[in-house]
């Protein structure tokens, strides 16, 4: 002990090395905050992002003179006026095909504006600006685009509108909506989650319930493990080559009589997707059914129940909330994954809603791939507010699972 | 009276038990179809006498089309940008763990936690987008327009690390709160501050789990897709310079899918080929954190 006098501060030393290792504790503390800071400070960057791209001025031009058609300003014209309009103006042929997609006089004021912007005074962007920009520079952009483009309007535009979301898709960016993109997103959630959660379901109860604790169980339950841990992109490769390929008389509806597709559906995609949750799925619904206590299952044998009745009547019941919270962070993992679609082969343009598991589709998670990869700044814009749709469905889907479990805890 | 003891035989018990059996089996049959159906087209890529395994292992360039098929093209630009995310998800991603684990008050944790999380569950896509008009843009103003291409790994590899970095910090954190309370303990016993505890006595008890962490880390940012396909580059190039554009596997992969592609051609093998290198190389990152975990856990239970 006495040798290592000389390394153990005494008297006035200690307190001085004191003050430094609080020092250095203090400096330390600080690192490991500012971690969770950068990490806060990621997100608040991103979310801004977003919102930066989905609103700001734009600068456009009108191909033809509105006065060519009306002395109304064109923000105000009222249904009828725009039916006239387009009556006058559209040449017959194509005002029966606009007919024939939908009656034009049970179409709202916006589809009919839009239809007159987009076909008779033929809008064309110019340019557009963040929102930052627009709030802090909004005279420097004014002066600019009027040297730029004389002849442009200039005005502050949400690209995030009702109008947005009930759009469908369209190669012009001020006119794309979503409409199709979340169809196609909510067919394929609902097949993935059909296929995934009674199979899920399924062998979660096989694992916790029946299985045998030998060597097969634990290799079934590693491999569940790497499967959760599978690059998504594989998932579609092996979706690409098992259901688009092999499965093609099914997944085209090719024995069902269909004759026109391919296997490039929302079925293929959708059992893709169900299989890249399956994990998730399985994982969670074992939590859910471990947390079930087992003076029930023995209560349950102890009358005489045989194990699927102590399983349906009894364990099920209690997991059934755990499941369900699973099966929707899987069902917003389905949502919001891309890269399998991009492989299973969803289609980059297409302007019909999806009506049916054979039906070709598009999905949400695709067109922000698709505008955001785009040349054009309008198109950045009309990503940003695609993400916000994806953002708010993910949010209340994550938002319903949390109440979910809440509700579970408080009654346990 | 006479009891029948024997265990009756319930036909509808059986059918059910037998289905759950098979989803059960389920997951392991999705496995092998993995194996197979990569492996059957990757052979038939390898079988193509033009495709030696010296040229696919040996070479630079990447292109199918003519001959090219070096795969260290796609192989640099994944090592690069998965080089760059864990360089900042697992120091801020272990930072964080620390101070939730250790620092943190329920109050702070349950802000803290939730954020995130929300983090963790925003789509690689929002991700790719943040990449290519936030950070590009960011990072040209920062080494200037003529030094860094508008389509680089650098800015790819950074938001995969923030992507990264709360599947980290939850495994990270798991670790470090299942070492005991009596090594902590027995350290402030001792005197030793807070910062001494953490980093000197509970970190080396929760190494184990950390590694763990740091191969799940490496194994997300190798399979990660869609943010280097937004924003690292649209062309395989040889070069580990994280300011130039280069293609990872996995963005070929989406690249090349995407269009209209024919059965039989050497691309489609060609990509089978990368997807069972991606799968092999994230099985075993996979197994390897497996393995570590229950070694850890054996020894403190």
């Amino acid at each position: 002990m006495n040798q290592k006098t000389d390394s153990f501060p005494e008297g006035s030393d200690f307190y001085s090395a004191l003050k430094k290792r609080y020092r250095v504790a203090s400096i330390w503390q600080i690192l490991f905050l500012s971690a969770l800071f950068v990490a806060m400070i990621s997100l608040t960057a991103l979310l801004y992002n977003v919102m930066d791209g989905a609103f700001g001025y734009i600068a456009y031009e009108y191909k033809n003179d509105p006065s060519e058609f009306t002395f109304t300003p064109v923000n105000e014209l009222s249904k009828e006026e725009l039916l006239t309009i387009l009556q006058n103006n559209l040449s017959a042929g194509a005002y029966k095909k606009l007919d024939a997609e939908q009656a034009m006089p049970t179409r709202s004021q916006a589809d009919l504006m839009n239809l007159f912007l987009e076909r008779l005074l033929q809008i064309d962007t110019k340019q557009t600006w963040s929102m930052t920009e627009s709030i802090l520079q909004g005279n420097e952009i004014r002066q600019e685009a009027k040297t730029n483009y004389p002849e442009a309007r200039i005005e502050f535009r949400s690209w995030l509108t009702p109008q947005f979301l009930v759009s469908s898709l369209s190669s012009r960016a001020e006119f794309a909506g979503v409409r199709t993109a979340v169809l196609g997103s909510l067919w394929l959630v609902g097949i993935a989650i059909a296929f995934a959660l009674p199979i899920g379901t399924g062998a979660a109860i096989y694992l916790q319930e029946y299985a045998p604790k030998n060597w097969f169980t634990a290799i079934i339950q590693t491999n569940l493990n790497n499967l959760a841990g599978v690059p998504s992109i594989v998932y579609g490769m092996l979706g690409l080559a098992v259901f688009v390929r092999l499965l093609e008389p099914f997944t085209s509806g090719g024995i069902f009589g269909l004759t026109d597709a391919n296997g490039r559906t929302v079925l293929s995609a959708g059992l893709t997707m169900g299989i890249l949750v399956l994990p998730l799925i399985i994982i969670n619904a074992q939590e859910a059914i471990k947390a079930v206590p087992d003076s029930l299952r023995q209560a349950s044998f102890g009358v005489g129940a045989t194990r699927w009745q102590t399983v349906w009547y009894h364990v099920l019941p209690n997991a059934l909330p755990g499941i369900l919270t699973g099966s929707i962070l899987a069902l917003s993992r389905a949502l919001g994954e891309t890269a399998p679609l991009i492989v299973v082969g969803a289609s980059t343009f297409i302007s019909v809603d999806p009506d049916g598991p054979f039906s070709k589709f598009t999905a949400l998670p695709i067109q922000i791939y698709q505008w955001t990869t785009r040349a054009q700044s309008e198109f950045h814009a009309v990503a940003a507010s695609g993400i916000i749709v994806l953002l708010v469905l993910l949010l209340t889907l994550n938002a319903s699972a949390i109440l979910l479990r809440n509700r579970f805890q408080r009654k346990l | 009276m006479n009891f029948d003891l024997k265990k009756k035989t319930r036909v509808g018990e059986s059918v059910i038990q037998a289905l759950l059996f098979f989803a059960g089996i389920l997951s392991v049959f999705i496995t092998l179809a993995i194996v197979y159906e990569l492996g059957k087209e990757a052979l038939l890529f390898f079988n193509n006498p033009d495709v030696t395994l010296a040229k696919f292992f040996g070479g630079t360039i990447w292109q199918p089309g003519i001959g090219a098929y070096g795969i260290w093209a796609l192989v640099s630009a994944t090592l690069t940008t998965s080089f760059i995310a864990i360089c900042i998800s697992l120091p801020l991603g272990l930072a964080a763990a620390v101070y939730l684990s250790e620092y943190a008050s329920l109050r702070a944790r349950s802000i803290l936690k939730p954020a995130l999380e929300i983090l963790a569950g925003i789509p690689t896509v929002v991700y790719g987008y943040f990449a290519l008009l936030f950070v590009t843009p960011v990072l040209q103003n920062i080494f200037g327009n003529e030094n860094i291409q508008v389509y680089n790994m650098l800015s790819a590899g950074l938001v995969m690390g923030i992507m990264i970095l709360p599947l980290i910090s939850s495994m990270s954190e798991d670790a470090l709160s299942a070492a005991p309370r009596a090594l902590r303990e027995a350290a402030y016993a001792l005197g030793a501050t807070k910062v001494e505890t953490s980093l000197q006595v509970v970190l080396p008890a929760a190494l184990s789990g950390i590694g763990a962490a740091l191969i799940v880390g490496i194994s997300r940012a190798v399979g990660e897709t869609m943010i280097v396909a937004v924003a690292s580059g649209a062309g395989p190039n040889f070069t580990f310079n994280p300011l130039q554009a280069a293609e990872t596997m996995t963005g070929h992969i989406a690249r090349i899918s995407g269009g209209d592609l024919s059965y039989n051609s050497i691309d489609y093998t060609s990509l089978f080929s990368i997807a069972l290198m991606l799968f092999l190389v994230t099985l075993a990152l996979n197994l390897i954190s497996q393995w570590v975990v229950n070694r850890f856990r054996e020894r403190y239970e």
